[in-house]
């Protein structure tokens, strides 16, 4: 009897895509014909940002293995690039349908090219070394944006890094126009981010990484990443490996800080900081750090638990339970007897499937 | 020509002469071993045909070619494969796909293939798959290929090591300790393995042991390293009988 099989991974793939269209068509109708709150709709465009840097940030941390702290960062330059880039065009492309997806891919760009600058000396390296250079890279990429400007008059375009420059520099007041205000950041980014958008963009990278992983490009990084000395016996490029998956990582960081920033009036610089990199970072490492799956779901409950919070009479106490909910999550995710029940119940399917095959 | 030959191959660490003046000639279908005493400097060079250390001294030949100055990667695609003494399994990759890993060089598709799953994605990873799992069954591991390499027991984690190997499609092959921690049950059907391996694929084996019935029953030729230095060589019979050999094992009779 001919049979359709699936790979493993390929069906875990499919349930992933599956889980991400139920919450994508829940969420949709719920906001369309229910009575959704004003701070719920606020939550949605953060909450997919939040899972695409995850789960992007997952690819460093879960599938190469190095830790990198400066995931706001490459948020960061996405952000303003595609902020600049949208502001800049409003007028010339008209459609929104055209512009967002050209800032999307442009703020990725540009992220994964400095992702790739970042790495060449790196990446060589082994140790925790990627982890000290991303931290300050973050902080770097912060501080510069905070003081760039950005602004064109009838003679053309202006750039300075830091205030004095543009104080000295006489404008046509009548034609000037200003794009990037230093500590002001950007305003006037026109809101195409909306929750549909957003799930579409987690859609498509989830359906690029988690084909990236099963491929021979996929297994040379996570072969590098269990074992350096054999990947490399194995004639796998370790270096080169890794610079994938950063670079990779990167980009969608850079995209869904494109996200972010088509969200918001007032775009800053001050919001990329060392906190938020953090927080990201413990969605992957409290979502287990294999599956991106998982680290979705962590980002989900970690991400909104907080917020939700809010409104209640707790809202005292909504960084206690937090913190709370954190802890539950490591020790659930780490304690043995978790990890016996999900054995039993992998057993007990395994052996219904191999019956249900039989028959 | 013989597959593997060495010359004068000496390496230092610093005033240690950890290895020197080692003239090792393998030729294609040999099954050909290294032992000596712990500490002889075996896994040593090992490490300098794997291009894990670069010898201070002396040439490196694959068939034909160079080997001295090349990296890990450059050498296993030239042709060498091994094993480790203590076993370097991806842990977290399924047994399936640490083997798969082997087989990364030999199929050629684009990133934005990988990333899309079309174009040559689709045809080379079928085959690799197949392959793999011919491979998986000569080892009899192919029950297991969803299994989590660090899963697997002891004996199975050696065997998947030399199907992982065998997977780069090497000219050569280096076992460095294969039998360490097993029974002499596990010890007597790796023993088939070895030879089933040698003899089906056409491969020339290099391989380190202390099992002595291991290296008596399989080996043809052996080189006896006792402090970096060739203590004997030639037949596997001979050398076992060698009273120098016998000596540097298990000491001076007085």
């Amino acid at each position: 009897m001919k049979k359709f099989t699936l790979s493993k991974p390929a069906k875990d793939r499919y349930i992933t895509y599956g889980m991400l269209a139920v919450i994508a068509l829940v969420v949709q109708l719920y906001i369309t014909y229910g009575d959704a709150s004003r701070s719920f709709k606020g939550l949605l465009v953060p909450t997919c940002v939040y899972i695409l840097a995850a789960i992007a940030l997952n690819l460093v941390v879960g599938i190469s293995g190095e830790l990198s702290l400066g995931q706001a960062g490459f948020m960061c330059i996405g952000a303003y690039v595609g902020s600049t880039f949208s502001v800049m065009t409003e007028e010339l492309i008209a459609s929104s349908a055209l512009r967002f997806p050209l800032a999307l891919l442009l703020g990725g760009m540009v992220a994964a090219v400095f992702g790739f600058l970042i790495g060449i000396p790196v990446l060589r390296l082994r140790g925790d070394y990627l982890a000290i250079v991303t931290l300050a890279f973050g902080e770097i990429i912060k501080s510069v944006f905070n003081n760039i400007y950005l602004s064109t008059d009838k003679n053309g375009l202006f750039f300075s890094i830091g205030v004095e420059s543009k104080a000295n520099h006489e404008f046509d007041a009548a034609t000037q126009v200003d794009y990037i205000k230093g500590a002001m950041g950007i305003s006037g980014t026109p809101r195409d981010s909306t929750f549909l958008i957003c799930m579409v963009v987690i859609f498509i990278a989830m359906f690029v990484m988690l084909n990236f992983i099963d491929s021979k490009q996929g297994r040379a990084v996570m072969a590098s990443r269990d074992n350096r000395i054999a990947a490399e016996a194995m004639g796998v490029n370790v270096t080169r490996a890794k610079m994938t998956a950063f670079v990779m990582s990167a980009f969608f960081a850079g995209v869904a800080g494109v996200l972010y920033s088509h969200n918001l009036n007032t775009l800053q610089a001050s919001t990329f900081n060392y906190n938020l990199s953090i927080q990201i970072l413990v969605f992957v490492v409290l979502g287990g750090m294999t599956k991106m799956r998982s680290v979705m779901i962590a980002t989900i409950i970690l991400y909104v638990l907080p917020e939700a919070l809010r409104g209640f009479n707790l809202s005292n106490y909504r960084m206690l339970i937090y913190a709370i909910a954190l802890i539950a999550m490591m020790l659930i995710n780490n304690s043995a007897a978790i990890k016996r029940v999900r054995e039993f119940l992998r057993a007990k399917f395994a052996r219904n499937k191999n019956v249900g095959g039989e028959v | 020509m013989a597959i593997l030959e060495t010359n004068d191959l000496s390496i230092q660490f610093g005033g240690l002469k950890a290895v020197s003046h080692l003239d090792l000639k393998i030729e294609k279908g040999e099954l050909y071993g290294l032992i000596g005493p712990n500490g002889a400097g075996k896994t040593t060079v090992f490490n300098m045909l794997t291009g894990v250390y670069q010898p201070t001294g002396g040439t490196i030949y694959l068939d034909g070619v160079c080997l001295n100055g090349k990296n890990p990667v450059e050498i296993n695609k030239l042709g060498i494969a091994r094993t480790f003494q203590n076993i370097r399994l991806f842990g977290k990759m399924s047994v399936l796909d640490n083997v798969r890993v082997g087989f990364g060089n030999s199929i050629k598709y684009s990133l934005l293939e990988s990333f899309f799953h079309v174009g040559r994605y689709r045809k080379n990873e079928k085959v690799v798959t197949e392959k793999a799992i011919e491979l998986l069954k000569v080892f009899d591991l192919d029950g297991e290929k969803d299994t989590l390499a660090s899963n697997l027991p002891y004996g199975k984690q050696r065997k998947l090591e030399i199907a992982r190997a065998m997977a780069t499609n090497p000219k050569l092959l280096l076992l460095d300790e294969p039998a360490a921690g097993m029974n002499p049950n596990e010890t007597a059907e790796l023993m088939n393995t070895i030879r089933f391996v040698r003899d089906n694929f056409d491969m020339t084996i290099l391989l380190i042991e202390h099992d002595m019935k291991l290296v008596g029953g399989i080996c043809e030729k052996l080189t006896v390293l006792n402090f970096g230095t060739e203590l004997a060589k030639g037949n596997t019979a001979e050398v076992l009988h060698d009273p120098r050999v016998i000596t540097a094992y298990i000491g001076e009779d007085e």
